[in-house]
């Protein structure tokens, strides 16, 4: 669905956007996390054909990205929400949405249920009169989603959708994308919310210009950072701090009656470090097992990258 | 490009100016004040001093008078124009717009056809009432009807779209380097000074503003409206929007 290699942009001396290879597949949340400046919204742009790329390939259902004859084409089968909602505010919420559908070439009586149908869904039927500019910043963003799918397109791009929300309006955008992802649509989703990251998406990216990891969040959590074991001890003691020593542990670390470790897989490796405390005369009171979460993965990532 | 799109786009712009009382008043008040203003001057001089309106000297003043239908209508795009431009940039309401199928073109054309549209009929209006007025003013000193004459219809034909596309096309240019509503339409003041320096030129004589005065300077004024509209589609271009509007 889409697909980009080695996707560059740079501005100037600078570089926004630097060799980013990735795939989001059919009917999948892709997750693209990254602190503020690391190049997601550039990202975005380029794929939504809003702004050239400098090098790289990027193609969306097949289309080109950077294609003249493409751009029109793959503009006509997304759908954006950008970072800043981008309602025209001085027109009512149904006047918003109803120009949109007419641009998008959507037929008469389409259109009007797809407005009726989003509108109702999003709790902003009532309000269809009221000008956008009235509205509260949840219900501008429920708007805004409400335009970017008002043609039924094959990719929805959202940027920051729940950025600036209390947490309330954040949770009813949430489940609508929760809801959109039921019906199998593809997502592209921009944001720096880990928490929602996990919860929504299929796969995750995190980008730092570079791109830092990619995959599901199962694979993040474990495969890139691993997990940490906590073994607590009655006692530790030199013999044991020095028989754990000699194992080829990482980041191994004491404090008072506690030891632990990064370990990839714990089912194959904790037994031989009990067994080895066992031998060194130690009681294991005990073994725990502490899965990094995507916040450490994406901390560290970044960290390192910066 | 598709006309019915760009048709799309400017009866957007038009719903939006629809709720925007400052541009309803430039709209529609221009035009009120010359069409009412210049027969009550005319009215009054009459009777105050006959002798500054002989019939000898009104052709030449009404000519001028005229002008002013051209001025009005360099002057009534700048407010719709900065709006629909700069008004768009600060509500950030132009990402979605770009990143629907239209072409640059095609949503640069619909946004002057938005600018200009309600210009070139607010102006026709006034220019109405404009020529019922004058006429009444003047019909005893004259004995004939001065207005509607060819000088009046190539001013009203020829030389008024020209005035408002490079009103447009100019606001477009400023509006790319404007932040707010305001600045832009400061900046889009500029465009009126060729038009009040060919009124003075004319008021002094130095040009004349019969039919082959205006179409020259409808030669000259379309001239500039092609070097405008090159440099206003360079400068609305998505990635140039995006990337380096302030």
């Amino acid at each position: 669905m889409i697909e980009t290699e080695n996707l560059t942009k740079k501005f100037g001396d600078q570089t926004a956007v630097d060799d980013v290879t990735l795939q989001v597949n059919d009917g999948e949340v892709f997750g693209f996390l990254g602190p503020n400046g690391a190049g997601k919204t550039t990202t975005v742009r380029m794929l939504c054909c809003l702004i050239s790329k400098t090098s790289g390939t990027a193609r969306i259902s097949g289309y080109d990205v950077g294609n003249k004859d493409d751009s029109l084409k793959i503009r006509k089968i997304i759908g954006l929400v950008p970072d800043n909602v981008g309602l025209s505010e001085h027109l009512t919420a149904y006047d918003n949405l109803d120009i949109y559908g007419k641009i998008y070439d959507c037929p008469d009586p389409q259109r009007k249920e797809s407005i009726r149908r989003f509108l109702d869904m999003l709790g902003l039927w009532d309000k269809r009169d009221a000008l956008a500019g009235t509205f509260s910043k949840g219900m501008k963003q429920k708007l805004a989603i409400a335009r970017a799918l008002i043609h039924d397109p094959e990719v929805l791009f959202m940027d920051e959708p729940t950025a600036n929300l209390d947490p309330e309006s954040a949770k009813t955008v949430r489940e609508f994308i929760l809801e959109l992802k039921r019906e199998k649509k593809t997502i592209f989703l921009n944001t720096h919310n880990l928490d929602e990251a996990q919860r929504i998406c299929d796969k995750i990216a995190i980008l730092n210009t570079k791109l830092r990891a990619i995959g599901t969040p199962d694979y993040l959590e474990q495969a890139v950072k691993g997990r940490k074991t906590v073994i607590t001890l009655e006692q530790t003691s030199d013999r044991i701090l020095n028989a754990l020593g000699k194992l080829p542990l990482k980041n191994l670390e004491h404090e008072n009656r506690t030891v632990s470790f990064d370990v990839m897989d714990p089912d194959s490796e904790n037994w031989k470090v009990v067994e080895s405390i066992v031998l060194a005369g130690g009681h294991v009171t005990t073994v725990d097992v502490v899965g990094s979460t995507l916040e450490d993965v994406y901390l560290r990532l970044v960290r390192e990258s910066a | 490009m598709r006309l019915s799109k760009v048709w799309l786009v400017a009866s957007r712009d038009f719903k939006i100016f629809r709720r925007q009382k400052n541009i309803w008043y430039s709209v529609i008040g221009f035009p009120i004040l010359i069409s009412v203003l210049f027969p009550i001057i005319l009215e009054v001089t009459a009777q105050r001093s006959s002798g500054l309106l002989s019939a000898a000297n009104l052709p030449n003043l009404l000519d001028s008078f005229s002008f002013f239908i051209v001025i009005g209508a360099a002057f009534i795009p700048l407010g719709i124009a900065s709006y629909s431009i700069v008004g768009e940039k600060v509500e950030k309401s132009l990402e979605p717009l770009l990143a629907a199928p239209l072409t640059d073109g095609g949503i640069l054309l619909g946004k002057a056809v938005a600018a200009m549209l309600p210009t070139i009929v607010a102006m026709y209006a006034g220019a109405a009432v404009f020529t019922v007025g004058v006429d009444a003013a003047t019909f005893g000193k004259l004995g004939y009807s001065y207005f509607p004459n060819w000088t009046f219809g190539v001013l009203l034909t020829v030389v008024v779209p020209a005035a408002v596309a490079m009103s447009v096309l100019y606001s477009v240019i400023v509006s790319s380097r404007a932040n707010d509503v305001r600045s832009a339409s400061s900046y889009g003041i500029l465009v009126f000074l060729p038009f009040l320096i060919i009124y003075l030129a004319s008021e002094i004589r130095i040009i004349s503003l019969d039919i082959n005065g205006l179409l020259t300077i409808a030669g000259i004024l379309y001239a500039i409206d092609i070097a405008l509209y090159f440099v206003s589609t360079a400068a609305f271009q998505r990635d140039e929007i995006l990337t380096k509007w302030k």
